[in-house]
């Protein structure tokens, strides 16, 4: 019996061939770093869903503070989520190869970029109505999570110009493209949810 | 970044010469030794203030020989980074950063990281991390006294603090150690799935190679929230922001869930690469399979996944809702079950085994006792009513030394012992090793069961001098042993460094696979040279990684690579 199972279990395996990679390396890492990304912006949700809570019955915004404009970020909203769109057929052009790949592209960044300026001209006409991070526990998350936020945008745009620049001297390699453009979706696909927690 | 890789694999080759090789390489191997020595310099600091503390603690306001007189300040700073030097800069970086870095690309069959410039910025990073932690002890005002877990608002108040430079030192040092660790475990994780050798099946992999990548992911799913909250902690001590003050509409609550939401899923990413190692070691030294090798990735897949429920267990005390408590009472009984479960199936691998009880295997042997109590003592503070006494005792202080001990000393010692004839390619001495282990142990349990005494008797934590306190002054001979305890234990760590320095000047020559094991890392030579094999020999593997004393076979081990 004890034999028979040992026989069975070492039955000689076929000469092995090279592994097969689920993801490129550079997908496969950006790929993680977004799972980190997804938790580090749940934390900071939930940190102000918490505080948000506990001022039931009081007033959210509270008294005295500015409201946060709705219908302009809605159309900062509109033009985000068109940049991701446009990505994917920058993407699907350029895996053929064809050369507009390059036009689409720098439409997408054109519409990232134009997100990142408004939201910074949102922001200054905040602080003008005086909603500063010190304020109240309002304008700090707010500052806190968009500003964060933010913060990814900007890099997710220098990283696509930096894809932009390769492109047009023909270094880029597909794997580098889709790289940039995990960490552009997740860009995108946050900001929806944010809109609707700290906006809405 | 697949352009990064290939960068720096071509560095392998013309890369730097000289000193400049050791301080910036992008091999894998390099990069262990440099987090290995740097965590054991940390752990030498974190060790010296242990000593400085206990001497306070057994003869209080003497002047501690090599130190002078403590003051209650530097009391507070000593406590606060022995704790964050011991679990950031020593645990995390010898268990996860040196022996993965080491490991894993040798386990797999793999020439180096898949990043390997990555991997040199993590080690970068954390350098810098581990000065900045250093300095922040000697700025105006002196070190963080608010102890590792920074509860605001002791530590967002500097009017309550008293150190407000060391305070936003110390946070950056922390913040700054968690990048580090990122881009390692993005490392890891990218690695082990896309750089196997060929033939090397899921199943095929050693059990600290999987050990080590869920301990990565499990850093990676836990540590945004505490960035988050590490990031509003910042800015309400320099910037000025309100969101743990509950007079401006924060919550202080709020930051114990940020930190405890990581702080308790990080208690397993340093256990389960101890664990790894234990069951590489007990494998070979009892020449047996391992006792169900699934069940043993399942369980540790599913102790992640459940240590994700248990963080409010920190805070039964903290004004949670008691409801609550129940439910965290419950999660935090239940993953008990997985980590016992493995302890059986360790000394299930051992029945019947030929043992050999040799430095590694002692120390292996000695990591499952002792973290068996620390496990058993776990289940009292774990009930939410019994917590209720032993909140913030000494009774905790030994509990948790009881897990981080084993784990980041005994596993250390014993991943080191094995190792160390890979790694440098020459054998430690056996016997100087075993007396360096029975001066570790021994006395090692004579500094905490005194511990536990004291937190039974009511000996709250993080205090500077209990002659003040009538009914806990008359417990001073405890102190005082457990004092004498911890001197003995750190006097017997000379005869490692010893050993270390000796073996490593003139030991016995290691061949290629000094203790008959099956893993990869075993078949090239030792030290392993650069790429780690040669280029047109990388090696494939036919079997799984315990294949030890299969009837039939001459051999009583048959490592991976070898074909039929």
């Amino acid at each position: 019996m004890s034999t028979d199972a040992a026989v069975m279990q070492f039955e000689v395996r076929p000469e092995p061939g090279p592994g097969k990679k689920l993801l490129p390396d550079g997908v496969m890492g950006m790929v993680i770093f977004v799972f980190t990304e997804v938790m580090l912006f749940a934390g900071l949700i939930s940190a102000h869903t918490i505080v948000r809570s506990r001022a039931a019955g009081e007033m959210w915004p509270p008294y005295g503070q500015p409201r946060l404009p709705l219908e302009e970020t809605a159309i900062n909203t509109a033009a985000l989520l068109l940049s991701a769109v446009v990505i994917f057929f920058a993407q699907r052009a350029f895996r053929r190869g064809v050369g507009s790949a390059r036009w689409t592209f720098l439409a997408s960044i054109v519409l990232g970029i134009f997100f990142v300026a408004s939201q910074g001209m949102e922001w200054a006409a905040l602080l003008g109505e005086g909603l500063t991070m010190q304020s109240s526990a309002y304008g700090g998350f707010f500052y806190l999570i968009v500003g964060t936020h933010a913060l990814h945008a900007v890099a997710a745009m220098l990283g696509m110009v930096w894809a932009w620049l390769r492109m047009s001297k023909g270094t880029l390699t597909q794997s580098q493209f889709s790289t940039v453009q995990v960490f552009w979706y997740f860009v995108v696909l946050v900001w929806p949810v944010l809109y609707w927690k700290v906006y809405l | 970044m697949a352009e990064a890789a290939a960068v720096g694999a071509h560095e392998h080759h013309h890369g730097p010469q000289g000193i400049l090789k050791y301080i910036w390489s992008t091999d894998h191997k390099i990069i262990a030794m440099q987090y290995l020595f740097t965590g054991m310099f940390m752990a030498v600091i974190g060790g010296f203030m242990a000593y400085v503390f206990r001497m306070q603690l057994a003869f209080p306001g003497l002047p501690v020989p090599g130190y002078g007189v403590v003051s209650p300040g530097e009391y507070n700073a000593l406590v606060t980074n022995h704790g964050t030097i011991m679990i950031f800069w020593v645990a995390m970086p010898v268990l996860i950063a040196a022996f993965g870095n080491f490991l894993i690309p040798l386990m797999i069959g793999a020439d180096d990281m898949v990043f390997p410039r990555i991997n040199r910025l993590s080690y970068q990073v954390f350098l810098i991390s581990a000065i900045l932690i250093l300095v922040s002890l000697f700025v105006e005002g002196g070190g963080f006294g608010g102890a590792w877990t920074a509860y605001p608002p002791l530590s967002s108040v500097s009017d309550y603090n008293l150190t407000k430079l060391g305070s936003s030192i110390w946070l950056v040092a922390v913040a700054l150690e968690f990048v580090a660790f990122l881009l390692g475990g993005i490392n890891f994780i990218v690695t082990l799935m896309n750089a196997r050798a060929p033939g090397m099946k899921a199943y095929d992999i050693p059990v600290v190679v999987w050990m080590i990548v869920i301990a990565s992911i499990l850093f990676m799913l836990s540590v945004g929230p505490l960035i988050a909250g590490a990031v509003m902690l910042l800015f309400d001590q320099t910037l000025g922001t309100g969101f743990y003050d509950p007079t401006r509409g924060g919550d202080p609550i709020l930051w114990q869930h940020l930190f405890w939401f990581f702080g308790h899923p990080e208690v397993y990413v340093v256990l389960l690469p101890a664990l790894g190692i234990t069951a590489e070691i007990i494998t070979t030294f009892s020449r047996k399979k391992l006792f169900g090798y699934k069940i043993v990735i399942f369980t540790a897949v599913a102790t992640g996944v459940l240590s994700f429920f248990v963080w409010a267990h920190h805070q039964f005390i903290a004004g949670i809702d008691p409801r609550m408590a129940n439910i965290f009472t419950v999660t935090t009984l239940l993953i008990s079950v997985p980590i016992a479960e493995l302890c059986f199936v360790y000394i299930a691998t051992l029945y019947g085994g030929s043992i050999r009880l040799t430095t590694p295997m002692l120390w292996a042997l000695a990591f499952i006792g002792e973290f068996l109590i620390g496990g058993v003592t776990g289940i009292f503070l774990g009930a939410s009513g019994a917590d209720i006494y032993f909140h913030d005792t000494y009774f905790v202080l030994a509990h948790f030394h009881y897990t981080f001990f084993p784990i980041a000393i005994i596993g250390t010692f014993a991943a080191f012992t094995y190792w160390f004839p890979k790694m440098f390619g020459k054998m430690m001495n056996d016997t100087l090793g075993k007396i360096h282990f029975w001066g570790t142990i021994i006395p090692f349990n004579f500094i905490f069961i005194p511990l536990f005494v004291l937190g039974l008797g009511g000996q709250h934590r993080r205090i500077y001098n209990y002659q003040n306190f009538p009914e806990l002054a008359e417990m001073q001979p405890l102190r005082v042993l457990a004092t004498g305890a911890l001197i003995v234990m750190l006097v017997f760590q000379f005869v490692f460094f010893w050993n270390m320095f000796k073996s490593w000047r003139s030991g016995e020559k290691a061949g290629k696979n000094p203790w008959k094991a099956n893993t990869l890392e075993w078949t090239t030579d030792s030290p392993p040279p650069h790429g780690n094999w040669p280029a047109d020999d990388m090696p494939k593997v036919y079997r799984g990684p315990y294949e030890y004393s299969v009837p039939g076979r001459d051999d009583d081990y048959w490592p991976q690579n070898i074909p039929g």
